[in-house]
C-alpha cells in the first residue's frame, strides 16, 4: 500500500486538526488564561470569588465538555468520511 | 490484529450489547449488597457492635469481594491479561480509568493540601482534571487504532531499533515504581490503622489483596476489580460530605453551596487575624522562635548549658521527692536531649520552622480565598512574590497536566475499549468520573474548615471532641494540641492538624456514627488498591512483554510470556513493599515527581508520534533522553532531599524561581526542541513507518 493517503482522508485529517486545535484553544484560556488573571477576576459567583469557582469547578465542567464534544464531532467526522469502523 | 478475527459487524454489536447488559446486572446487584452491607453494620452498631469488628469486615469483606472477581477473572490468554480482550464498554472503562487514576494522594491527600493551602491547592485540581483533555485530543484514540499493549511497544515501533523502546521501559518503571510505592504506603497505613495491627503487617496484608487480583487475571481483572472499587471509593467520599452539608447548611448538595460557607470562613479569617487571644498565641511562639535562633546561633554551649539545667532539675525534683510524675517527666526530657550538637541542631531547626510558621496569622495557611502569595499592586517585595507565586502555579498545573497525558498506567487503559470511537467516549466517561470526586474536595475543604474556625477554635480544652485525642494517639504530627497561651480555650494557631487526616477525620467530624468512618477507610483502601493493581501491571508488562519478548526473546510462546508476566509481577510487588517498609522520606515529592519525569519523557515523543510523520527514531531518542535529563539535572540540584541523597552542597540555583516539583516545565520544551531540530537534520523515517503514522490516523482503512 502506497504512503500517500487519498484526498478525502486528507481533508479527514485537516478537519480532525482544526477540531484539535479550537478545542485546544479553549482548554487554554479557561485553564492559564483564567489561572494567570485569578486575582482580578475576584467578583463574587454564588459566593465564590470567579476565579476559585473557575478552577474549582467551572474548568472542570469544560473540560469534560471538550472531550465529550470532541468525541461527537470526531465520532461524525468519521461518518461522514466512511472512516468509522462499523461501515 | 484482534479486530481482523471478530465476527461480522452486526454480530460484533450484538455481542458488545449483551456484554454491556451482563455487566450492567451484575454492578447493580454489587452496589444494592454494598448498601445492604453497610446498613447492616450501621445496624449492628447502634446494637453495640465494637468498633474493632467494624474496621475488620469492612476490609475483610471489600478486599474479598476484589480477590472474587481477581478469581472469576483469571486468565492466561495474552489478549485477555494484557488489554482485557479489548471488550470492556466505554462506561466502565471510565469508571476502571477513574479508579486506577485516583490514587491515595486523590483520595487522603487532595482535600488536605485545599485545607492548608486554599487557592493555590486548585493547582492539583486543574492538572489532575484538565490533564484529560490532552489524553483526548493527542493520544487516547490513535493509540486505540494502533492497538498494541504497552506504551513502550508504540514508541518501539515507531521509532524502530532498541534505543525508544529501552528508554520507554526505563521511563515507565521510574515513574511507576516510585508511583506505587506510595500506593502501597498508603494501603499499609489504612489496614494498619483499621485494624490495629503493625504497619508492616498492614502492607504485606494489603499486598495479598493487589495481588490476586492482578496475578491471576492481569488487566481483565484488574479492570473489573477497578469498577468495583470506583464505586466504594465514591460512596465513601461523598457520604460524609453530603452529611456535613446538611449540617452546616440544610442542602444535601454540598458543591453547590460551599461558596457561601468560603465567604463565612473568608470574613472569619479577617476576624482571627486581628483577635487578641491569636494574637497572645502568635507573640509566645515568636519568643519561642527567638530562643531557638540564639541557641541555634552557637550549638555546642547551648546544648552544654540545656543538659545541666535539665540535670540540675531532675536532682532538686530528687532531693525535694517531688511527685513521681514531675521526676519522670523531666528524666524523660533529660533523655531525649540529642548528644551530638549536630543532632541538636537538626532539632531545633525543625522546632524553629514550626514556630516561625505557627507566629504567622491563621497558622501560617493562606487566606481561602485569595489567589497566589502577595500584592500586585504592594510594594516591590510583595509584587514579586506575587509573580513567583502564580508563575510556580502556572508552571505546576502545566506538569501536572502533561504528566496525567503520559503517566503509561493511565494510557494503557484505553488500549482495552472495543474500537477508537469507544476509545473517545471511555475519556468522557473517565473524565467525568474523575470530576465527581475533584469537584467535592474543595467542597470538604472549605465545610471542615468552617466547622474548625466555627466548631473548635473558642472551645474550652476540656470540652473537645474525642476524636482530637484519639488521632494525636496515632501519631502526633497528625493532631496535637497545646494551650500555648494557658487561657483554657482553643485558639486557631494552638491546633496543628496534618493534611492526611483531613478526609479521614470528616466523618468524626461531622459526628457520624463510626460505620462511615470505616466506610471512608474502605474507600482509601480502593483507592490505593486500584492504582497500586495497575501501577504494577503497568510495570510487569513492560518487563515482560517489552524488554523480554520483544528484545531478548521474541519467539517464546504466549502461555511462556504471561507466565513470565506473572512472576515479574510479584517480584515487582514484593520489591515495592519492601521499600515502602522503610518508609521512605518525602513520599509525596516523590509521586508528584513522577509527573514531571512522565511528561518529559513520554508526551514530546508520543504526540509528535502521532502528529509529525517526520519525527525520526535517533531525534525521538534524543528528544527523550535529554528531556529526562534536564529534569534530572533541576530536581537533584534544587529539592532538598535528593540534595542529600547525591551529596549536592553547591548552592541552589532556582531557574525564574520555578518549584523543584515543577521541573518538567523546563524537560517538556527541551524535548520537543531537540526532536524538532534532529528530525530535520536526520534524513526522515522509511516508508514503513509513515504507513504506520497513517494508519493510527484513521480509524478505519489502510489496514495494514
Amino acid at each position: 500500500m502506497s504512503t500517500q493517503p487519498t484526498p478525502s482522508q486528507r481533508h479527514y485529517w485537516r478537519k480532525s486538526l482544526a477540531i484539535t486545535g479550537w478545542l485546544m484553544l479553549v482548554w487554554f484560556v479557561v485553564t492559564f488564561g483564567v489561572a494567570f488573571f485569578a486575582r482580578e477576576l475576584s467578583f463574587r459567583f454564588f459566593g465564590w470569588p470567579f476565579s476559585y469557582w473557575v478552577a474549582a469547578q467551572g474548568a472542570l465542567v469544560v473540560y469534560v465538555l471538550i472531550v465529550g464534544v470532541y468525541a461527537f464531532l470526531m465520532n461524525r467526522l468519521d461518518e461522514a468520511h466512511s472512516l468509522d469502523e462499523d461501515a | 490484529m484482534p479486530d481482523m478475527f471478530r465476527d461480522s459487524p452486526a454480530e460484533a454489536e450484538a455481542a458488545e450489547v449483551r456484554f454491556r447488559g451482563q455487566a450492567d446486572r451484575a454492578y447493580q446487584w454489587y452496589t444494592l449488597w454494598f448498601v445492604v452491607f453497610v446498613v447492616v453494620l450501621g445496624v449492628a452498631e447502634q446494637m453495640g457492635l465494637h468498633r474493632d469488628w467494624i474496621g475488620f469486615m469492612f476490609l475483610f469483606a471489600t478486599v474479598a469481594v476484589y480477590g472474587g472477581i481477581g478469581i472469576l477473572c483469571r486468565t492466561t490468554d495474552p489478549v485477555e491479561y494484557y488489554v482485557a480482550g479489548r471488550r470492556v464498554p466505554a462506561i466502565y472503562n471510565g469508571m476502571a480509568t477513574g479508579a486506577d487514576w485516583m490514587s491515595a494522594a486523590s483520595f487522603l491527600g487532595l482535600a488536605g493540601t485545599l485545607y492548608l493551602t486554599g487557592y493555590n491547592g486548585l493547582a492539583f485540581i486543574l492538572g489532575w482534571s484538565g490533564g484529560f483533555c490532552l489524553v483526548a485530543l493527542f493520544l487516547a484514540p490513535y493509540l486505540r487504532k494502533f492497538g498494541q499493549f504497552t506504551i513502550p511497544d508504540f514508541l518501539g515501533e515507531r521509532y524502530g531499533g532498541d534505543w525508544p523502546r529501552l528508554l520507554g521501559i526505563g521511563a515507565t518503571l521510574l515513574c511507576s515504581f516510585t508511583y506505587v510505592v506510595a500506593q502501597i504506603y498508603g494501603v499499609g497505613l489504612i489496614t494498619s490503622r483499621l485494624l490495629g495491627v503493625a504497619f508492616e503487617l498492614g502492607i504485606f496484608l494489603g499486598l495479598g489483596g493487589i495481588l490476586v487480583c492482578s496475578f491471576l487475571g492481569g488487566m481483565r481483572a484488574v479492570t473489573w476489580t477497578q469498577v468495583a472499587q470506583y464505586i466504594v471509593l465514591i460512596a465513601a467520599y461523598l457520604i460524609p460530605v453530603v452529611w456535613l452539608s446538611v449540617k452546616q447548611t440544610g442542602v444535601p448538595v454540598p458543591q453547590a453551596v460551599y461558596g457561601y460557607q468560603l465567604e463565612k470562613i473568608a470574613d472569619k479569617e479577617i476576624d482571627l487575624m486581628i483577635d487578641t487571644r491569636e494574637i497572645t498565641v502568635r507573640l509566645a511562639y515568636e519568643e519561642h522562635a527567638s530562643a531557638l535562633e540564639k541557641k541555634l546561633a552557637d550549638p555546642v554551649r547551648a546544648l552544654a548549658a540545656e543538659r545541666a539545667a535539665l540535670e540540675a532539675r531532675v536532682q532538686a525534683l530528687r532531693a525535694e521527692a517531688a511527685p513521681q510524675k514531675e521526676q519522670v517527666a523531666a528524666e524523660k526530657a533529660l533523655a531525649k536531649l540529642p548528644r551530638e550538637p549536630a543532632a541538636a541542631v537538626a532539632m531545633w531547626q525543625e522546632s524553629l520552622d514550626e514556630a516561625r510558621l505557627k507566629a504567622l496569622p491563621l497558622n501560617g495557611m493562606p487566606r481561602s480565598d485569595e489567589q497566589f502569595a502577595g500584592n500586585p499592586d504592594g510594594t516591590p517585595a510583595e509584587q514579586a512574590l506575587f509573580d513567583l507565586s502564580r508563575r510556580n502555579f502556572l508552571a505546576l498545573v502545566f506538569c501536572l497536566m502533561v504528566g496525567t497525558a503520559a503517566l503509561p498506567h493511565v494510557l494503557t487503559r484505553y488500549y482495552t475499549t472495543p474500537n477508537v470511537k469507544q476509545a473517545r467516549e471511555s475519556v468522557t466517561w473517565s473524565l467525568a468520573f474523575i470530576v465527581l470526586l475533584y469537584f467535592t474536595a474543595p467542597a470538604l475543604a472549605v465545610l471542615v474548615k468552617y466547622e474548625v474556625f466555627n466548631v473548635l477554635v473558642g472551645t474550652s480544652f476540656d470540652a473537645l471532641p474525642a476524636w482530637m485525642d484519639a488521632w494525636h494517639k496515632v501519631d502526633p504530627k497528625l493532631l496535637s494540641i497545646t494551650d500555648v497561651n494557658r487561657d483554657g480555650v482553643l485558639q486557631l494557631n494552638e491546633m496543628s492538624i496534618g493534611g492526611d487526616i483531613i478526609v479521614l477525620a470528616t466523618a468524626e467530624i461531622a459526628g457520624l456514627p463510626y460505620v462511615v468512618s470505616g466506610l471512608v477507610a474502605a474507600g482509601g483502601l480502593a483507592a490505593a488498591l486500584s492504582t497500586a493493581d495497575g501501577l504494577l501491571l503497568t510495570i510487569a508488562n513492560s518487563l515482560s512483554h517489552d524488554l523480554y519478548y520483544k528484545m531478548i526473546d521474541p519467539n517464546a510462546n504466549t502461555a511462556r510470556r504471561v507466565t513470565l508476566s506473572k512472576m515479574v509481577l510479584l517480584v515487582v510487588a514484593l520489591a515495592a513493599a519492601y521499600v515502602a517498609a522503610q518508609k521512605p522520606a518525602d513520599i509525596l515529592f516523590l509521586v508528584s515527581a513522577a509527573f514531571s519525569f512522565a511528561a518529559a519523557a513520554f508526551f514530546p515523543a508520543l504526540t509528535l508520534g502521532i502528529f509529525w510523520k517526520r519525527t525520526t527514531g535517533l531525534a525521538a531518542s534524543l528528544g527523550m533522553l535529554s528531556g529526562l535529563g534536564i529534569t534530572f539535572y533541576y530536581m537533584v540540584t534544587t529539592q532538598p532531599w535528593l540534595r542529600s541523597v547525591f551529596g549536592i552542597s553547591s548552592p541552589v540555583e532556582l531557574w525564574w524561581g520555578i518549584e523543584p516539583i515543577s521541573a518538567g516545565v523546563f524537560g517538556v520544551p527541551v524535548g520537543f526542541v531537540v526532536m524538532i531540530v534532529v528530525s530535520l537534520i536526520t534524513p526522515p523515517p522509511p516508508p514503513k513507518v509513515q504507513e504506520l503514522v497513517e494508519y493510527v490516523r484513521y480509524p478505519r482503512a489502510l489496514r495494514r
